[in-house]
């Protein structure tokens, strides 16, 4: 059906789309990783364009990088733990039949839409505030002592921040997945006398198994690059400093280019491998 | 004896339902209520939910102070203009992709994909960098590229998963009737694609609304959107909460409607069609 006609406009219709995300991603790229070998500090005006690999052996070195990746490990890692399982959960729920099922499913998506500065002063000011916050009024209402979040527990603190704006994307995802769900599958099962427990072990868990293993691939993806969450509540102290904000503190705040190339290059190639494993997932549902 | 017994599990289910729903949507909920408030009531203990003396008067200060009504500006232009340039350059890709596919189609589809996954961080430098020397760095015009750039996958994406619907048959018979190119897409593609486009407007501009990586880093005066605006509240001086929460709900309540309307998109435009 394709004509040789037809087939060059096609080529044609792509060419802006390829061109554009090729020059976006090689250009800056390229650059990054020439900088990555340079000793480039731009404030004093130093540039030597070839120091070998002493950059990337600076950046692995310091103990900075390695709590960096302690702290993007547990952060993500608890994030992604707490938004999948109460997704999951938070899924099945709102599948039960109810009343006001649209307003609920609102009320649970909203933070998603929130934006990632407003949640994250919102939550500092209004929420976690020792003095003001709404969680030292529920504190001191049990007698309590309020705790002083940011300053006594940071990282848990962007931690439940963060979740709280991802759990409606996996509720949201999960949702999708438990709707699509063989009703008589269950029901069988559930005359056959199988518990509520063993009918999720054994039936709902592995239909969502696909669901949640995406869900888990894009979240990796995006909350490898927190940055704002961190940037309005601690700026990166009191170890809350992830790899993507090391990064940032090298390259724009101490200027030290070349470090931050280096550290920026590596970022890349810990993303690429997630990235990796999302991807053949999605290639193969394209197939289908 | 059934029946009776399911109805007390929906209600049941709703009680629970509810409760969570509200429990999440709460400091959404508060701010919006303190944004009502007086300072002085704003920081009253215990705080009261809906008994105090409602007042606009935050709002006005925001908005004097600070001109809100600029930083608005910005965000629309940033957002919308990111989301139709976008959209213009995507379209006829997607198309192409969709009704013209090649063996080398996916592969194309899975690259963008992956220039979506390079952490923004890793071209930092170089990006702030050009945008130095193209004495561009802190304007509208190249923050709407920049975004535009960073959600063309995801535009294509959408648009691709949309066109991929559109039964290919149709096509076919305008074709035999003798449709040249240009009315094919003008009278038989575009009315049936209409819908995916929309959505994914919809979605993207909600993305660009938020983005707050590059709006940050490329911004200070000038060009600053919500995202910047909001950041410059985050060290508190005096009496602030009642004012911080007007700024939020302003900056948040457009996004929040429209976000209503996408919840299905989001799915998939997140998902890249993976889960539909």
């Amino acid at each position: 059906m394709a004509t040789k006609a037809s087939q060059s406009a096609a080529r044609l219709m792509m060419a802006p789309a390829v061109v554009l995300l090729l020059g976006w991603m090689l250009v800056p790229l390229i650059t990054t990783l020439y900088f990555s070998f340079a000793d480039f500090r731009p404030l004093r005006g130093v540039f030597e364009p070839w120091i070998g690999f002493d950059n990337y052996e600076r950046f692995v070195s310091s103990s900075s990088f390695w709590d960096a990746v302690t702290t993007t490990l547990v952060m993500v890692g608890a994030i992604l733990a707490i938004t999948v399982t109460l997704g999951v959960l938070l899924a099945l729920l709102l599948d039960k039949p109810m009343f006001g099922q649209g307003v609920v499913r609102i009320l649970v998506i909203a933070p998603f839409f929130v934006m990632p500065t407003v949640s994250a002063l919102v939550w500092k000011n209004m929420m976690m505030d020792p003095v003001n916050g709404v969680l030292s009024h529920v504190w001191r209402f049990f007698g309590a002592t309020p705790h002083d979040w940011l300053v006594e527990t940071p990282l848990l603190s962007i931690i439940l921040i963060v979740s709280w704006q991802w759990l409606p994307f996996a509720t949201l995802i999960l949702l999708t997945a438990v709707q699509s769900l063989d009703g008589e599958q269950l029901e069988a099962a559930e005359m056959d006398g199988a518990p509520p427990l063993k009918r999720f072990w054994f039936i709902i868990l592995p239909h969502l198994a696909r669901a949640i293993t995406i869900v888990t691939l894009i979240q990796t993806i995006f909350l490898l690059s927190i940055f704002a969450e961190i940037f309005v509540t601690t700026q990166g102290s009191f170890g809350t400093r992830t790899l993507t904000y090391l990064v940032y503190q090298r390259v724009l705040e101490s200027q030290n280019v070349g470090l931050g190339s280096a550290g920026g290059i590596i970022a890349v190639i810990l993303a690429n491998i997630v990235a990796i494993f999302l991807m053949r997932i999605v290639g193969k549902n394209l197939d289908a | 004896m059934a029946r009776a017994a399911s109805t007390g599990a929906k209600i049941g289910w709703s009680a629970l339902a509810w409760a969570i729903g509200l429990l999440i949507f709460f400091p959404i909920l508060w701010t919006i209520l303190t944004s009502f408030k007086t300072e002085a009531e704003a920081i009253a203990s215990p705080p009261s939910l809906f008994a105090f003396d409602w007042t606009l008067e935050n709002y006005g200060v925001v908005q004097e102070r600070s001109n809100y009504v600029r930083f608005l500006w910005n965000s629309v232009i940033i957002a919308g203009g990111s989301t139709l340039l976008g959209i213009v350059i995507a379209v006829p890709a997607a198309w192409a992709m969709a009704f013209q596919p090649t063996k080398r189609t996916k592969d194309i589809l899975l690259w963008m994909l992956s220039t979506k996954m390079l952490p923004a961080v890793g071209v930092l430098y170089p990006i702030y960098l050009i945008c130095i020397q193209l004495g561009v760095l802190d304007s509208k015009a190249a923050l709407v590229f920049i975004l535009m750039l960073i959600n063309l996958p995801i535009i294509v994406w959408m648009l691709y998963t949309y066109f991929r619907e559109i039964p290919g048959e149709i096509l076919e018979a305008a074709r035999m009737d003798g449709a040249s190119l240009r009315s094919e897409i003008l009278y038989v593609l575009t009315p049936m694609a209409v819908p995916g486009i929309a959505s994914t407007i919809l979605l993207n501009f909600i993305l660009a609304w938020n983005e707050a990586f590059w709006t940050l880093n490329l911004t200070a005066v000038n060009a600053a959107p919500l995202t910047a605006f909001i950041a410059s509240y985050s060290s508190p001086e005096g009496l602030f909460f009642a004012k911080l929460s007007a700024a939020s709900t302003m900056a948040i309540a457009p996004i929040l409607i429209l976000g209503w309307f996408s919840q299905k998109q989001l799915v998939r435009g997140l998902t890249f069609g993976a889960v539909k």
